[in-house]
């Protein structure tokens, strides 16, 4: 009897250990932002918000052996148009987890050191201020709470801006789409530090926080899967 | 142009266009034609004043909330209200079809916005201002629901649920003399998106609360209970029942 009791509570644990989602640290520290975004933001929107998608994903997936082990991207895969309320979550999730990395300290202006993204916002885009009235335009017109993307779209090599609304990750809406770069506008993405003035919290993103080296290797890394497919095809 | 204005001049063109129709000049005829034609707006939309202080419904909505809330969430939808409509005018002037239907979004998001907002604050007031008493509205309850307490379970269990922006109502149903509990996305006004007629909203964007309650949704929707304005409903629902 305490054997089997012993031995599902080891299970319990063995699989709460290996069926999870991470809630990944924040790659600096809740100051690191200031003045961009508080420190008291940082806290609440990492600790608290991100903190319950992660946590409600993980409650959602244990009773599925599908998907009790699977990757973030899978789950996300999964449930898109089938079960909203773990899309909801574990996208959130996913799309926190980058967005962090989408900032960093001193970050903004331009990515004139990453050439090859540089080039591709010209091609795509007209110029490189034609791309940040597209993104602003983007993040300040979402309805509700929602996301402003820049992707790579596979099946023409050239960058687009999106938005989407709730937890949609662009990836889900269009296979062939891969995002490098992400604002989250849900209000409390903003409130503590803008209020309502989403526009100067955009702003403010776009010129001061934007991590280019991150978007840059987004960048490398969805050209390169996407010219693998295009080799694989070929054969 | 004012109203007022714009009505005698109306009626002078009809009168002016009618009897020399056939001499008029094409472009005169054509653009008064326009005029005539282009869908009156209504006049420019406003911010209505609150029936309270900024402060009268503190501890559990904050004079900050109410003030951010009211003079800048709520009148930068009217404000943009006001814009999307002279746009349409301009469209539906023009008979520019492909304008018209482009204007949708901005117009049921701010439209929206404004109503939803305005109905809002005339169904909250002071914290044990007015109770909900025997009456239509208490009997109604009962009778869809089981009880007070079952309701407001429902009521607040959906509005809690809404993913990302939106609001939780009570409604009722024009077609089956009943009251039911719904939700609408982001601005989505009630009326025009279910048909329902609103009772009462529960805003839960998380500006309605961040600043006095974080993400604690739960804890600002179990709140508002205490301020909900009775009397203002129980004249919603005797309306609606005309």
């Amino acid at each position: 009897m305490m054997l089997s009791t012993v031995t599902v509570l080891v299970a319990f644990i063995f699989q709460g250990c290996f069926a999870k989602v991470d809630l990944p640290a924040l790659p600096y520290d809740y100051k690191a932002l200031e003045p961009i975004i508080s420190s008291k933001t940082l806290e609440f929107h990492h600790d608290k918000h991100h903190a319950k998608y992660v946590a409600t994903t993980n409650s959602m997936i244990t009773e599925d052996s599908g998907l009790s082990d699977a990757p973030l991207e899978e789950i996300m895969k999964q449930s898109y148009g089938k079960n909203a309320g773990l899309y909801n979550n574990a996208a959130q999730a996913w799309n926190h987890a980058f967005y962090w990395n989408c900032m960093k300290k001193k970050g903004g202006g331009k990515p004139t050191k990453q050439k090859k993204l540089m080039s591709l916002i010209k091609t795509s885009f007209g110029s490189f201020d034609a791309f940040l009235e597209e993104f602003s335009n983007a993040a300040n017109t979402a309805f509700g709470s929602g996301w402003a993307w820049l992707v790579f779209d596979s099946e023409t090599g050239q960058l687009m801006v999106t938005k989407t609304i709730g937890a949609e990750n662009p990836m889900n809406v269009n296979p062939n789409w891969a995002p490098l770069l992400t604002c989250d506008v849900w209000e409390h993405a903003y409130y503590l530090d803008y209020q309502n003035l989403r526009p100067t919290y955009t702003e403010s993103f776009l010129s001061k926080l934007v991590n280019w080296d991150f978007v840059a290797a987004n960048l490398e890394t969805a050209s390169a899967k996407s010219s693998t497919q295009e080799v694989g095809s070929e054969l | 142009m004012s109203t007022g204005c714009k009505l005698i001049i109306n009626s002078a063109l009809r009168a002016a266009t009618h009897v020399n129709s056939s001499k008029l000049r094409p472009d005169l005829a054509k653009s008064s034609a326009a005029f005539l034609s282009s869908a009156p707006s209504g006049g420019k939309h406003t911010l209505p004043d609150l029936a309270y202080d900024y402060n009268a419904l503190e501890p559990i909505i904050s004079a900050e909330t109410m003030e951010l809330h009211h003079s800048k969430h709520h009148n930068t939808y009217v404000t943009n209200l006001n814009v999307a409509l002279e746009k349409l005018d301009s469209a539906v002037s023009a008979g520019d079809v492909s304008s018209i239907i482009s204007l949708q979004g901005a117009l049921k998001f701010n439209g929206g916005g404004h109503l939803n907002h305005t109905l809002f604050w005339e169904n909250l007031a002071p914290s044990s201002s007015s109770e909900l008493s025997v009456g239509p509205l208490k009997g109604l309850i009962a009778e869809c629901f089981g009880g007070f307490d079952a309701m407001k379970e429902q009521m607040s269990a959906s509005s809690i649920a809404v993913q990302g922006s939106g609001w939780g109502w009570l409604g009722y149903n024009k077609k089956t003399g009943r009251i039911e509990v719904a939700t609408c996305a982001n601005q989505d006004p009630l009326e025009a998106t279910t048909g329902l007629v609103p009772l009462f909203g529960v805003d839960v964007w998380e500006h309605a609360y961040y600043v006095d309650y974080r993400n604690v949704r739960p804890n600002y929707v179990n709140a508002i209970w205490d301020l909900i304005n009775w009397d203002a409903v129980e004249k919603r629902l005797a309306d609606a029942q005309k």
